[in-house]
């Protein structure tokens, strides 16, 4: 018999920060105005209050249909995710303090609180119920910036994630009768239920070819939900995969190869959010290889990436977020020249874009080069290749190209104001996280995983091999970018190789490739035309199967009815 | 006090059924028709309520009309297996009351008002008694009253179609209830008795015979017509599109359930889980049917542009999940039924409430006059959504709990298909609640549209009530879960 429902919460030390925040949330439109603004905060501050003071342990566990659930698995690996998902709570609610529109700001933080929720949930149900929610309200971020194309876009991110949620709870599902638990620990069962899981976690982690969601939608979200998202929906998704299924082999290559996917649809990018978006694919691809490997040097890289990440990339969508509040333009060829009015913004998106792009004394450069470290100890060449090459593309395409032709470059004409106080200040705090773990990575390093970090990203070689890189990459952009001015003359000499081979090389594979997705697409729809068609031909108001009055063919039914049961009762 | 008690299962039904004549006699004051019917239904509720309490505290209770032993008198036989369904249509009953105040003075004439409630009481006794007998021509005689009552009731709506549609269900309901007497009619010449009890301890000495499959064929394809099981379901959508709109809310949540309670105690309790699964194969007949008919009604319903009617389909869809869990012939599967039962009572009416909002404001509920409708009546579609959350089966709602042990009975059974069936048919219900949210969220109102008031309190509270109910009872699953593991343990152990 099952039993009673019944809630164990271990006195009240432990008030779970998602519900907190998702309850609070709630609240929003009984507020208007200033007092709003101060509500806003204080949630956001008690939420990583919550956040920070919960000791590790196992809380709020119950039973639920006769299953053991567990709302609060908080050990060193979900911690480190919920530190860095609750400081990024804070910062979007600072970025959005001016935004008025209290549907975004509940989706946000039920989003944010979701998102802490899978990190928390120490069963698979929990984490469905999270993953589900986070996907509910992110939606409305999309949606939010109200325009026909954003709209269409978010319906697509709404369909993509709706049929990975089915998969992911038909494996839950079958992993339970396979197992009989369904405690979130590490995923070791063989066949349908591993993979239906792996591939439920792999659309979230943007893992192509299930990645086109990502730079699909991000860029159609509102200026302040593309932070929220670049933070929560994919990272949740390295956070599970880590959990569930490290060493796995098959991430090694995915993750190589989503690091270089990313770079090269970057390169072609127009869209400043598009390009971004892009570039969270490829680094998500970083942690995702550091997962497969699963050595405990890989993965406390991935988790450190991820940490360093989600600021270092919120900061870089606050800073396109900025040039597009203030010109309402989102492409590079419209843009240039920005730096002289918004310096303040300039110098926080290059703080961000030399961590992304793993100088030293930032962020990414102590978090990236451990994921590489740990490949390097395994003499995996060819990956940690894959991995290098794809970080060069990334200074080349986030750390030079964007904002030369935003802030520097040509003047566009453009004479705008800097950012509003709110979002610079937002900004700030992220740059300063940017460049405090840079210089003391011993302070990141305290929460990952695996104690203790034996690792020093400042040595010789890291540093020398590094800025060896970045400087090379730095002094091919600028020797090509002479080319590219405006008295040069065009001379078919070396530069045939970037101006007319590679672009053709990249063109070809692009415009192959979309030919090719667009053919698929194509196939796909053909037979889907015909099943809607036949549908509504057969189940439409004036399909055969959708007639009622004759009552005639309903008596005929029952006779058909009677007769082939009394047949097989007969057999 | 005890002499009440001992009386109780009487009185769950001899109640509507004497206060019925006397609210018809109340034609003149609307509103004390009114609440005679409202305060009748509490007072069933309560009976009900006890009934539990006894059925949990003392174990099933045999009651003996008019003092005659059975199998010679009739006996009303209370037990974990009909007790769910007795509450789930007292409830209804007693909650569909102060919604139907305000709606039934719109939708219908008021000098029918007496009338109208004494068909509904009446039709709230018949289904009562359906599921508190345990005589077979009981039932019988029950199915008629609640069935005519439901006939006068369904014709009473606004719509000149209405009158139509009840002459159809009519037709229908009387070859359903005319193959239901024969089949009884079968059993009877065979063992000369009509207590279901005494029944099922006679019947297997005459198990081989035709006469007994023929009766039961008879049965469940009489049955099958009135729960609506596809291809039987014809007489559905339009009896629930154009019946007034509390009743289509009364009728959505008990009529069909009570039918497939008879169709459970038949196959289970008198034929017995072995005759009806092992020797007949019933699982072969019911598995596909259930199946097609979760399949193409949803289908039909996405395509509908009346949400009513949308919703009717959706019933279909329903049914066809209940007889699903039957035909896995498991503990489990049943469990997930039974549960359903409960789950889809609270969670469709909730719906159909939130829709009669609508239509007391709006007047209809086409997709386009519901077109931004969000704005207006942002209460009655927050509780449209939370409940069409229910419908789609989202955790934390009821109609997870029953997606879940469905799930689980499909794969206990080694049903691999079926499993990934309901997953997928899952999707089907997210896009006909969807194509609702979307009118009533996304777009702009048609132009020239009346702007509209939020639904009045009294229409609101019992919508918000079962919407409530349909969360609370996702997240504290213990109670349905629990009465439906009793009733489903005793179906399967039969009546010994």
């Amino acid at each position: 018999m099952h039993e009673l429902f019944s809630i164990n919460w271990p006195g009240m030390d432990w008030l779970h920060p998602s519900l907190l925040l998702i309850l609070g949330s709630l609240l929003i439109p009984v507020f208007r105005g200033a007092v709003q603004q101060v509500y806003r905060l204080t949630l956001a501050a008690a939420f990583m209050v919550a956040v920070f003071s919960t000791v590790p342990g196992v809380y709020a566990s119950f039973q639920f249909l006769g299953m053991d659930m567990m709302m609060g698995r908080a050990d060193q690996l979900s911690l480190v995710f919920a530190y860095v998902f609750a400081i990024m709570a804070m910062i979007g609610t600072i970025y959005a303090l001016h935004v008025k529109d209290n549907v975004q700001h509940m989706a946000g933080f039920i989003y944010a609180g979701s998102a802490v929720g899978v990190t928390f949930a120490g069963d698979l149900l929990t984490l469905y119920v999270f993953w589900e929610l986070m996907l509910l309200s992110s939606v409305w971020l999309i949606w939010r910036n109200r325009n026909p194309i954003s709209f269409a876009s978010g319906f697509r991110y709404l369909l993509v994630h709706a049929v990975s949620g089915v998969l992911l709870l038909a494996g839950i599902v079958l992993y339970y009768s396979q197992t009989g638990s369904l405690a979130f620990e590490r995923i070791d069962v063989e066949g349908a239920a591993f993979w239906l899981i792996l591939v439920g976690f792999m659309v979230n982690a943007a893992v192509p070819p299930l990645h086109a969601w990502l730079t699909d939608a991000y860029p159609e979200a509102t200026v302040t939900g593309a932070v929220f998202l670049s933070a929560f929906t994919t990272k949740t998704a390295v956070y599970t995969l880590m959990r569930g299924f490290p060493e796995t082999e098959v991430l090694i290559w995915m993750g190589a190869v989503m690091t270089i996917w990313g770079v090269t649809y970057a390169v072609l990018a127009n869209n400043i959010r598009r390009l971004l978006a892009y570039h969270i694919v490829s680094q998500v691809g970083y942690m995702v290889a550091g997962i497969g490997l699963g050595t405990a040097m890989a993965l406390n890289g991935s988790a450190a990436h991820a940490f360093a990440h989600i600021l270092y990339k919120a900061l870089l969508f606050m800073g396109a977020g900025a040039i597009i509040y203030m010109t309402g333009r989102a492409k590079l060829t419209q843009l240039g020249g920005l730096y002289r009015y918004m310096p303040l913004t300039f110098i926080f998106y290059m703080i961000a874009a030399f961590s992304i792009s793993a100088f030293p004394l930032t962020s990414g450069f102590v978090s990236k080069t451990m994921i590489l470290e740990a490949y390097a100890e395994n003499q995996m060449a060819i990956i940690w290749l894959m991995l290098s090459l794809a970080s060069a593309g990334t200074f080349l395409s986030v750390g030079l190209k964007l904002p030369w032709f935003a802030f520097m470059g040509k003047d566009s004409g453009l004479r705008t104001k800097e950012a509003p106080t709110n979002m610079l200040v937002a900004m700030g705090i992220a740059a300063f996280f940017c460049i405090y773990i840079g210089i003391r990575p011993e302070w990141l390093y305290q929460f990952l995983p695996f104690q203790p970090v034996e690792y020093n990203a400042y040595t010789m070689g890291h540093l020398l091999w590094e800025l060896q890189l970045l400087l090379f990459v730095g002094l091919i952009f600028f020797l090509l970018l002479k080319y590219v001015g405006p008295k040069e003359k065009i001379t078919i000499d070396t530069d045939w190789i970037y101006r007319k081979a590679a672009p053709r090389a990249v063109g070809f594979v692009h415009q192959h490739g979309t030919a090719a997705w667009h053919a698929f697409l194509a196939g796909l729809r053909w037979p889907l035309d015909r099943i809607v068609d036949a549908a509504s031909r057969h189940h439409g108001p004036q399909g055969t199967l959708a007639r009622t009055w004759p009552t005639g063919s309903m008596v005929l039914w029952v006779a058909v009815l009677l007769a082939a049961s009394l047949l097989i009762y007969y057999l | 006090m005890d002499l009440l008690i001992q009386h109780l299962p009487a009185l769950q039904v001899v109640l509507p059924m004497l206060a019925a004549p006397i609210v018809m006699l109340m034609a003149r004051a609307p509103r004390l028709a009114w609440a005679a019917t409202t305060l009748t239904t509490w007072l069933t509720l309560g009976v009900s309520i006890l009934l539990v309490q006894q059925v949990l505290l003392h174990g099933s209770i045999s009651y003996h009309m008019g003092g005659w032993v059975p199998p010679v008198g009739i006996e009303y036989f209370v037990d974990p297996a009909n007790i769910v369904v007795l509450l789930i249509i007292s409830l209804m009953g007693a909650i569909s009351m102060p919604f139907a105040l305000r709606s039934v003075e719109q939708e219908v004439d008021k000098a029918k008002h007496g009338l109208f409630y004494a068909a509904f009481l009446l039709a709230n006794c018949g289904l009562l008694g359906i599921t508190i007998t345990g005589d077979a021509f009981n039932i019988f005689v029950f199915f008629e009253i609640s069935a005519l009552a439901s006939y006068a009731l369904i014709a009473m709506g606004k719509d000149r179609r209405a009158v139509m549609s009840s002459y159809q269900y009519l037709v229908m309901g009387t070859v359903g209830t005319t193959f239901l007497l024969i089949g009884i009619g079968f059993m009877y010449i065979m063992t000369g008795t009509l207590n279901l009890i005494d029944l099922a301890q006679r019947l297997p000495e005459v198990n081989d015979t035709g006469t007994i499959r023929a009766a039961f064929a008879f049965l469940v394809v009489g049955i099958s017509l009135k729960l609506a099981l596809f291809p039987l379901h014809l007489w559905l959508p339009n009896a629930y599109t154009y019946a007034p709109s509390m009743i289509t809310v009364f009728l959505s949540a008990t009529a069909t359930k009570v039918a497939i309670y008879v169709l459970l105690r038949i196959i289970f309790s008198v034929f017995g889980y072995e005759f009806s699964f092992s020797e007949l194969n019933l699982g072969y007949v019911l598995m596909p049917l259930a199946m097609l008919g979760i399949l193409i009604p949803s289908i039909v319903a996405i395509f509908q542009t009346n949400i009513k009617r949308m919703l009717a389909y959706s019933s279909v869809a329903q049914v066809g999940y209940m007889i699903l869990g039957v035909s896995f012939a498991s503990t489990l599967g049943l469990m997930a039924s039974v549960v359903h039962l409960f789950n889809h009572a609270v969670t469709k009416a909730a719906l159909f409430m939130a829709l009669a909002c609508i239509i007391y404001r709006v007047g209809g509920v086409s997709l386009d006059r519901m077109a931004g409708i969000a704005k207006q009546m942002p209460w009655t579609m927050a509780a449209f959504v939370l409940a069409g959350l229910s419908l789609i089966g989202i955790p934390l709602t009821v109609g997870f709990v029953t997606k879940w042990h469905l799930l689980l009975a499909a794969l206990e059974g080694g049903l691999w298909p079926v499993a990934v069936f309901l997953l997928g048919t899952s999707l089907l219900a997210t896009i006909y609640i969807w194509k609702v949210v979307e009118a009533a969220y996304l777009k702009e109102p048609a132009e020239g549209a009346q702007p509209v008031r939020e639904a009045p309190m009294s229409l609101l509270l019992p919508t918000w009530a079962l919407t409530v109910a349909c969360l609370y009872f996702g997240i504290d699953t213990s109670l349905p879960v629990d009465l439906a593991n009793r009733a489903a343990e005793t179906l399967m152990g039969g009546y010994l």
